[in-house]
């Protein structure tokens, strides 16, 4: 199938030389500054929820607005979050990650070829 | 438990049911023939030849993820405990984003058919390949028990068939079945399959919802209201005290139970990433970006699901009432089933019957075909035969782990039918988050993680995780354990994620840093790249 037809493997220097690139670290750093933070944020927020949920029953008990309480409208919200992050995630890895990522694959795919 | 059920209430028309359902066996496995190839090459066996959209995957991973156990089991635990349900629900969502953000394309991009792949690429191969196909095997094996012991429970309510050796038959009947569509199809075969129950069970649950709504004027508060009232009115008291707007119902009570759901919560927000079914169905997807579309398409469908059965659930409260699901064959799972009948009569329920049934035969043969791979890619070609099978062996030997894995599952199946689902669902979830989402997160993102700190993690999560169940109120020492009759608990917790998930994550950090840092840079430097980049693993850059 594919597998015949895909260009040669980068030879082990070339893929050190890519990993130790500027541009490779660029994108590293990128893709990680995105991740761990917004990780860390709704891991909190879900341990938010899930503490109120058995600690503070009385809390999310207190009726908002007809028959919703405090604890459906937060309990909705964990569905929201979680919609949100991942449009923003989408967002930002079409627009920062695939184009470097597609750069530096190119370039190496170029080098594995070039060497052969 | 015969007994239980001699009062019980029968749902509809069994005939309707079986014939819907055999309509459904019919189709899938006309489209399972067509999609089978009979010298199919590993990539086409395991991975469907990577063909498949992000579209397509993400309803297959939904068609995975939905197992009947969420289905009615979460419906049914709504309807009866409210609020309680809900947020087990809200564990299986957000756990997505760990697999979004964190695992879904790297994952990808680095290996070909299996976790295993992944973890042993810059490792030593064969210690770090036994141990994930350790914990692979052991997680399907729980996942496959839990999907099987269901099957008895289900045909109880939905076929009549009441006795033990009618439900054994059966079982066995699904596991056959799984077996064949394994065997013929593939992996393009089983990805058709859960495509077709996807689309039917959240059509179906789409449908049931806009019912429920236009009963109550489309006003969602007055569905519960009409819910809390309904519990109320309950001829059971303590079911009657129930406040199921608020939680606490289920998991309120002592602090014991209380710390007992945190752990459940732990389990199910890590585990999900760890599934080894699902982690396999990124491989089904030509490039990283259709891995990223999939599980977007994924947490849609997923969530858009869980907010159904919020629906269904307190509707099936105001609708049915707590005392007629209480009082019907199978309990609170009867819920879903009871609603549907009282909506759409018998059709309605024959479709949602069938659509529960077609559930636990598609996830169990994603479950088989992830263990069979993981078999014969890991265990028989790496770990036993040192790489010098060829391809189209590997494939032999899975079709063979397949059939094998099906005749164990229908084994123990039915030793375990009347077991309780959900908590061997969670148990699949408790050792899927110990054993293998620490390995697969440092492997990825820690570039000293090493090979000693895998096999501490990996096996140190799962015999903690599996020593805790064992000596757990959930197995002995409790009215409703395992074997009622001993006593021999000792650790508080049905739920161990608490106590083993940490503790893998720590064995991870110790085992790393007490070896010596002498891992091939490298490996380590390709690994980096490829699961940054998808170089080797994506089609060519167009220069």
């Amino acid at each position: 199938m594919s597998e015949e037809v895909r260009p040669p493997s980068p030879s082990g220097e070339q893929f050190l030389a890519a990993a130790a690139s500027p541009e490779f670290q660029d994108l590293k750093r990128r893709l990680r500054r995105f991740v761990f933070p917004m990780t860390v944020f709704f891991l909190i927020w879900y341990a938010v929820y899930v503490l109120l949920s058995t600690f503070a029953i009385d809390f999310m008990a207190t009726p908002v607005l007809g028959n919703y309480n405090l604890g459906m409208l937060i309990g909705l919200g964990q569905f929201i979050s979680t919609f949100v992050i991942t449009g923003l995630y989408v967002r930002f890895a079409n627009r920062e990650l695939d184009p470097r990522a597609a750069k530096i694959r190119g370039e190496l795919e170029r080098a594995a070829g070039a060497e052969r | 438990m015969s007994t239980g059920y001699l009062a019980a209430e029968t749902v509809g028309n069994p005939m309707a049911n079986i014939a819907i359902f055999g309509l459904f066996v019919v189709v899938t496995l006309v489209v399972v023939i067509r999609a089978s190839n009979k010298n199919a090459t590993a990539a086409e066996f395991f991975t469907g030849g990577r063909a498949f959209s992000g579209p397509q995957n993400g309803i297959a991973i939904a068609g995975d993820y939905l197992s009947a156990a969420s289905f009615l089991g979460i419906a049914g635990a709504i309807a009866v405990y409210g609020y309680d349900g809900f947020l087990y629900s809200i564990g299986f969502l957000v756990a997505w984003l760990v697999a979004l953000l964190l695992v879904a394309e790297l994952l990808r991009n680095t290996g070909k058919f299996t976790m295993a792949d992944v973890l042993s690429f810059r490792l030593k191969q064969k210690p770090v390949r036994l141990a994930a196909a350790t914990s692979t095997l052991t997680v399907s094996l729980f996942y496959l028990l839990a999907q099987m012991a269901g099957a008895g429970g289900l045909v109880a309510l939905l076929m009549d068939v009441r006795s033990r050796t009618g439900q054994s038959i059966v079982i066995a009947v699904v596991g056959v079945l799984m077996i064949v569509y394994v065997l013929v199809g593939g992996m393009k075969g089983t990805t058709w399959v859960q495509i077709i129950k996807a689309v039917l069970l959240i059509a179906g649950a789409a449908v049931m919802t806009a019912m429920v709504l236009a009963r109550f004027g489309l006003n969602l508060s007055d569905i519960l209201g009409s819910a809390q009232s309904a519990i109320a009115a309950s001829t059971d008291p303590v079911v009657a005290g129930r406040d199921v707007l608020a939680p606490g119902a289920q998991y309120g009570g002592s602090l014991t139970s209380k710390i007992n759901f945190l752990s459940l919560a732990i389990a199910l927000v890590l585990g999900t990433a760890g599934l080894p079914h699902v982690l396999m169905r990124f491989y089904t997807v030509p490039t990283a970006k259709e891995a990223r579309r999939s599980v977007v398409w994924a947490i849609a469908l997923i969530g858009a699901f869980y907010l159904f059965t919020l629906v269904l659930g307190y509707g099936a409260a105001a609708i049915v009432g707590p005392d007629r699901i209480l009082a019907a064959a199978g309990g609170q799972n009867a819920a879903a089933p009871l609603l549907a009948f009282e909506l759409g009569g018998v059709i309605l329920l024959g479709v949602i019957a069938a659509v529960a049934f077609a559930t636990i035969l598609a996830v169990v043969a994603g479950l088989t075909i992830t263990a069979a791979a993981s078999f014969a890619h890991d265990v028989y070609a790496s770990v036993l035969k040192s790489h010098t099978v060829s391809e189209a062996e590997q494939v032999r030997v899975s079709r063979i782990t397949a059939v094998v894995l099906g005749l164990l599952g229908i084994g123990l199946g039915i030793l375990a039918n009347g077991q309780n689902i959900a908590f061997l669902v969670a148990l699949a979830f408790a050792v899927a988050a110990a054993a293998n989402l620490p390995t697969i997160v440092y492997s990825l993102y820690w570039r000293r993680f090493n090979t000693r700190g895998a096999l501490w993690s990996m096996y140190g999560g799962l015999a903690a995780t599996i020593v805790l169940i064992v000596f757990s109120p959930a197995v002995s020492g409790s009215p409703t354990a395992m074997i009622p009759g001993a006593d021999f608990a000792w650790f508080p917790l049905a739920n161990p994620g608490i106590v083993s998930i940490p503790l893998a994550f720590v064995l991870g950090i110790v085992g790393t840093l007490t070896a010596p840092d002498d891992e091939d840079p490298v490996l380590a430097a390709e690994m980096e790249v490829r699961s940054l980049t998808g170089i080797g693993a994506e089609p060519a850059v167009e220069h």
